[in-house]
């Protein structure tokens, strides 16, 4: 929560990454675009990624970090060209999950090389909506082709065959970012040797489309939305505020909400309608400081992303066991009890279609009242759970044997 | 104290054959039997004396699926010792982080549940610990161990341990003889079964035990057929007859 006050590692922090500079590859061109799996073809590509802590030299210790829906590729650390780079929100705070990546933190710097890039229709450095279409010499907007989970992790995959990393120790994410870990397990089975999804299923539930379709609704029926050319004018700032204030409410739970905010009043009840209840000043600011950071065509583009989709359907023809079969990893999914958005009986299906083929699994629900923000916030037990499932283990069976 | 389960029940007939040759009176029959039956049975130290059993019978290299498998000290032992493939299930929220931090798989659900969708014969064992007595649909999960493990290994508290029928015969408020003795409205074990019953469970369904062992007072042996009587616990080794 933003309003509280936070402790952070500073950059001086033995514990910190210390100062961070995002980097930027091309991964396809004008002339060899990449082919999506909407159809069409896109490039270039250019993509924004961090890394942090050292690669071996046999490049075998590498942790591919995945980010969720609002999220960028600073995961932990200081950025040095946040006010250059015209992001003055990363001044104030490190990256998105630094207690969970550091030297001697959960995802340990001293031992695995970290690793995450902004996904593609994103706007923190990646291509995406508002980038310069060179054949318009305009920004996308709506035209930018609708991307995929599956087209940002091969995205990544690009990225990673660009830095001549073969395997992955590990592929973790929250949120979105473990239904791109859960990708990960699917498409490139001999790739990735862990898989950890927090608080995701292998397909978002009809009341999340429910939500996305109202912030979307919000955005598009914005004043200055403009059918996405809002781009050197005002922007739609009312519709994407609203959008993120709903999805906030996601976020959390009933009791979390309650037991943050209660019924409080920040005025003395005006009887009016301005901000008077605290979590109405909380989803305020929330709504003004998101506006400030993140553009709403990608807001569009990455709720739609997010709706589209279903491992079972996609990998299985519709059976989620059929589709996890394919799996190879050795795979974690924790769950958060309180988690309308992704709640602990959708996780747990995944879980069961690989328990039922015999393939080891670890599953837990999590107890929080946090709700889905829980997997940012309850950093202690999930940094206990990714700190000893990514601990080397002899594990003889981490393969099942083909039922 | 008795040192086995036959020494204490001898003592207690011995005693009230003195009561009936008129050699001691009714009060102190009743005291010492009491003093009997509410010394409290001895347990082997150390872990739970069915994983020492289970992690000697079972070959390396086996697939072994635990039922409410706490947290995660026969399989992790199993996975190191004997290469065995585990996975555990387990409810308490506690309990599974414990299994996850200690590596061991480990799946968060309720066994009453039931275990459809897991394909037959998935396991070469399915373990069923102290568990049995503690589901709604015990017999259900009986099938269904056998179904999705080629064998089974179940144990369960006795509740025809002769300290426990002392217990309630001369208390006459059902004591259910645990392992930590829990109130009546406070015991997980709302289905308290004996040897003979699961005996006899096992003769309908025609499930064969292989093999079949029994703690009493704190020592570990094959199991006796007076064992209804004199063991605490017991464990069998089960499969499709």
């Amino acid at each position: 929560m933003s309003e509280k006050p936070h402790i952070y590692d500073l950059p001086d922090s033995p514990h910190s990454v210390g100062w961070t500079e995002p980097r930027t590859l091309r991964l396809a061109s004008s002339e060899a675009p990449m082919k999506l799996e909407g159809g069409a073809s896109l490039g270039p590509i250019d993509v924004e990624f961090e890394t942090y802590g050292a690669l071996s030299t046999s490049r075998d210790n590498v942790v591919l970090v995945a980010h969720a829906l609002s999220g960028d590729a600073h995961v932990a650390g200081w950025d040095k060209t946040a006010e250059a780079l015209g992001r003055p929100w990363r001044v104030r705070k490190p990256g998105w999950w630094d207690p969970i990546v550091g030297p001697g933190k959960p995802l340990d710097t001293n031992r695995f090389a970290v690793i995450c890039a902004n996904v593609l229709g994103s706007c923190y450095g990646t291509t995406g909506p508002p980038s310069l279409d060179p054949s318009t010499g305009r920004p996308y907007g709506l035209s930018f082709p609708v991307v995929t989970v599956g087209d940002w992790v091969r995205v990544q995959a690009r990225l990673l065959d660009a830095l001549g990393i073969q395997r992955l120790r590990a592929v973790v994410g929250g949120s979105l970012g473990g239904q791109q870990a859960l990708e990960w397990a699917l498409a490139f089975p001999d790739r990735v040797d862990k898989c950890i999804v927090l608080a995701a299923s292998p397909r978002l539930s009809t009341q999340g489309l429910g939500f996305n379709a109202v912030g979307r609704f919000s955005i598009m029926n914005d004043p200055h939305f403009r059918g996405g050319e809002y781009y050197g004018g005002p922007i739609p700032h009312a519709g994407l505020a609203a959008a993120r204030m709903l999805a906030h409410i996601t976020y959390l739970s009933e009791s979390g909400m309650h037991s943050t905010f209660g019924r409080k009043f920040r005025t003395k009840g005006n009887h009016g309608f301005g901000v008077e209840f605290e979590v109405e000043s909380y989803l305020d600011y929330q709504g003004k400081t998101f506006v400030e950071r993140f553009d709403a065509n990608s807001y569009l583009y990455v709720t739609r992303a997010m709706d589209y989709y279903d491992a079972a359907a996609h990998w299985g023809g519709g059976d989620l066991v059929e589709a996890v079969r394919r799996i190879r990893s050795e795979v974690m999914v924790a769950s958060f009890s309180s988690d309308w958005l992704y709640p602990p009986a959708r996780c747990k299906e995944f879980a069961l279609a690989l328990c039922r083929l015999g393939k080891p699994i670890t599953y837990v629900e999590v107890p929080s009242h946090h709700g889905h923000d829980a997997f940012l916030v309850e950093t202690d037990i999930v940094g206990k759970l990714l700190s000893s499932f990514l601990a080397d283990r002899r594990r003889p069976h981490v393969i099942a044997k083909e039922g | 104290m008795p040192k086995t389960g036959r020494d204490g029940v001898d003592k207690v007939v011995s005693a009230i054959i003195k009561r009936i040759d008129g050699d001691i009176d009714g009060a102190s029959l009743a005291q010492f039997v009491r003093l009997i039956a509410q010394s409290p049975p001895v347990w082997p130290v150390g872990g739970r004396w069915q994983d020492t059993i289970i992690g000697t019978e079972i070959p390396s290299g086996c697939s072994v699926l635990d039922l409410g498998c706490g947290t995660g000290e026969l399989l992790e032992k199993l996975m190191t010792e004997k290469d065995v493939r585990v996975q555990g299930l387990e409810i308490d929220p506690e309990a599974v982080i414990a299994c996850a931090v200690r590596g061991v798989p480990v799946l968060q659900m309720d066994l009453d549940e039931g275990l459809e969708g897991f394909p037959d014969g998935g396991f070469d064992y399915v373990v069923l610990e102290e568990t049995l007595q503690t589901l709604r649909r015990p017999l259900t999960m009986l099938g269904e161990m056998l179904r999705v493990g080629r064998h089974g290994i179940v144990s369960f508290p006795n509740v025809a341990y002769w300290r426990t029928r002392l217990a309630l015969a001369l208390q006459g408020s059902i004591a259910v003889g645990e392992r930590g003795g829990h109130a009546w409205h406070a015991t997980p074990n709302i289905h308290p079964l004996s040897i003979r019953d699961f005996l006899d469970w096992a003769h309908e369904h025609r499930v064969r035990v292989t093999k079949a062992f029994a703690l009493s007072e704190g020592t570990v042996r094959p199991l006796a057929p007076e064992d209804n009587l004199y063991a605490q616990e017991a464990l069998f080794f089960i499969s499709r007859g």
